[in-house]
């Protein structure tokens, strides 16, 4: 057992994409976004991934669930009988390795099939993976169904996704993540596009999965009183680089990048009482 | 106000009641449907051919809005009530420049038709705004998000509107830009007495902007009141609720409280009082009667049969 190996261990990992210009389309420059990064998750202790839109965020995460190839760089996956790099994986074995990594992305109206029932969303998993029957299928449905809080699952299962609310859709999205029981799953803004009173109850709920099914979360988000609730440790990207990374309580209360700092004191506090004293602040600068 | 749609008449808006007077400003919060952008699509008499005004009036400077002609409120917009929409890059146009894109509706609405006026009225514009003069001569697609929604901001403020209804501005941009932007808006208010009516889902960001708050549940108006008094003193159950849900960087980590269900039909709103289903303190008569629009302090209105108990700070 790799137990004192972090869950993931990231090194060197770079992504390049071509910038094709001029009449031949010849790949002229690179857009370097994500350029070296290194980073360790022990498991158990969630990463918030924060910075703002092009700084690299969705591209790691995407990397680390192999939907994007990194072009440079080690992706260290060690579960409690082996260790791979995820960053070389091919064929058989990368299907192997879906079986313990899932990705929930930002916009549960884009992420779901339109034509497919909830319950066909959810098994696909379980039907790729090859586990169980359709009995046992369902039934494994039902139960993470119920555990994402759409009960009675039955009224659901064989509904649309057009029939239900954006948090709903976005509670069938973790359902179809959590359902073969992963890891280790990326969470790109599963937040982001709903509304605070949703929000919040989604955001619980992760939490409370993870606590109960043992998962790992790389949860990108470019709100950091988000990330603040949702992971233990943080990390600050910032042009395609990670620019401070530490246990999330100290980050926020004593950053010591000055990207860092100038992304904190940007974000508006839900405090009127509060504005006097920002804006008093600007007035002495 | 009501949308007909297919499956019959949607009330976005009812019977919705607020004053402001000139130099303040307001923010309007709310989830997405409650009806806060029909409100500023109503005040600019901007709404889809499916939508009507159905009763109420729209006291702008002692005139009554509602009842003018199409050609008659034209009069009114940009002049003397202007509009910064969410999507800044869908409210200019592609093929021309910035600053003929500002010329053209100083032209239109203030019959401005000096050119050389106009360049030196955008330039004061831009920098008032904090941009570089120069991105007059640039089309749309050289500027930035942030840029682009400046761009929007001077233009609407071209005319020297009365007042400028901004509807979710700053929810497309990133925290940093978002923070310049907010503080921009904060000067101009200061020193132009811009009278503003500042729309956003964002607790946080109203906050900011904002001298008087009115919290928006499934098309009414629950609360209104003074900022402070919104914030640290919360009346409705939902005020209190979305409060308690917003997570926050500074100050002690506290556990955050989730609001149950969801935002209800308004083609089918619950009776009595909206928010009942997920009140937690519903009780008989919030099913059945719609609770009165009332004082609850100094200029402090909320609409509750069993208002949160004061000083508790709604937690």
């Amino acid at each position: 057992m790799a137990s004192n190996q972090p869950l993931i261990k990231v090194s060197g990992l770079r992504k390049h994409f071509p910038l094709n210009q001029g009449l031949l389309r010849r790949t002229t420059s690179f857009v370097h976004a994500v350029d070296g990064i290194d980073f360790e998750i022990e498991r158990g202790q969630s990463l918030a991934l924060v910075g703002e839109s092009g700084s690299g965020k969705t591209t790691t995460g995407k990397m680390l669930v192999r939907l994007l190839d990194p072009t440079d760089g080690h992706i260290q996956l060690n579960l409690n009988d082996n260790s791979v790099d995820v960053a070389t994986l091919r064929g058989s074995s990368l299907k192997k390795f879906r079986r313990n990594v899932q990705m929930i992305f930002q916009d549960p109206y884009e992420s779901l099939n339109p034509r497919r029932t909830i319950f066909d969303t959810v098994a696909e998993p379980l039907q790729v993976q090859g586990i169980g029957n359709v009995l046992e299928r369902e039934e494994r449905v039902a139960e993470i169904l119920a555990l994402v809080g759409l009960s009675p699952p039955t009224s659901y299962m064989f509904r649309f996704p057009h029939e239900l609310s954006g948090g709903q859709r976005q509670r069938i999205a973790i359902a179809r993540a959590l359902v073969i029981e992963p890891d280790f799953v990326v969470a790109d803004e599963p937040t982001s596009m709903l509304d605070v009173s949703i929000r919040t109850g989604i955001m619980k709920l992760m939490q409370d999965l993870a606590d109960r099914l043992g998962v790992t979360y790389l949860y990108i988000t470019h709100d950091l009183a988000v990330a603040r609730y949702m992971a233990s440790h943080i990390a600050v990207m910032y042009k395609g680089k990670i620019v401070e990374m530490g246990e999330m309580e100290r980050v926020l209360h004593n950053p010591e990048h000055a990207y860092t700092k100038e992304l904190l004191a940007a974000v508006p506090i839900p405090d009127p009482r509060h504005k006097r004293e920002h804006a008093r602040f600007k007035n002495r600068a | 106000m009501h949308y007909s749609t297919r499956a019959g008449p949607v009330y976005a808006i009812d019977n919705v009641s607020f004053e402001l007077a000139e130099g303040e400003s307001m923010g309007l919060v709310g989830e997405s449907g409650c009806g806060k952008t029909s409100i500023a699509s109503s005040l600019l008499k901007l709404l889809p051919d499916n939508a009507e005004i159905k009763a109420g009036h729209i006291y702008f400077n002692g005139i009554d809005l509602v009842p003018l002609s199409e050609v008659e409120i034209r009069q009114y917009r940009w002049r003397n009530i202007s509009m910064v929409f969410q999507a800044a890059m869908n409210s200019l146009n592609p093929v021309y420049k910035v600053g003929d894109q500002i010329y053209e509706a100083m032209e239109t609405h203030l019959g401005v038709h000096s050119y050389q006026q106009a360049r030196e009225r955008i330039t004061q514009l831009f920098e008032m705004v904090g941009l570089d003069p120069k991105m007059m001569d640039r089309y749309p697609h050289e500027y930035s998000g942030g840029m682009r929604q400046r761009a929007v901001i001077a233009m609407a403020l071209s005319c020297n509107p009365d007042l400028v209804i901004a509807d979710e501005p700053t929810t497309a941009l990133d925290v940093i830009v978002q923070d310049a932007l907010i503080q921009e808006l904060k000067i101009l208010q200061e020193q132009i007495g811009m009278t503003m009516i500042y729309i956003s889902h964002d607790i946080a960001v109203i906050a900011e902007v904002s001298d008087k708050i009115g919290i928006m549940y499934a098309g009414q108006l629950v609360e209104m009141g003074s900022s402070e008094a919104i914030f640290h003193e919360p009346v409705h159950h939902y005020t209190a609720a979305l409060m308690a849900a917003f997570p926050s960087v500074t100050g002690p980590k506290r556990e955050l409280s989730a609001l149950g269900g969801e935002p209800p039909n308004l083609l089918n709103p619950p009776t009595g009082c909206r928010f009942h289903p997920r009140c937690p303190a519903a009780t008989d008569i919030c099913r059945t009667q719609v609770p009165p629009f009332t004082e609850h302090g100094d200029g402090h209105y909320a609409a509750c049969w069993h208002p949160v108990a004061r000083f508790d700070n709604g937690e």
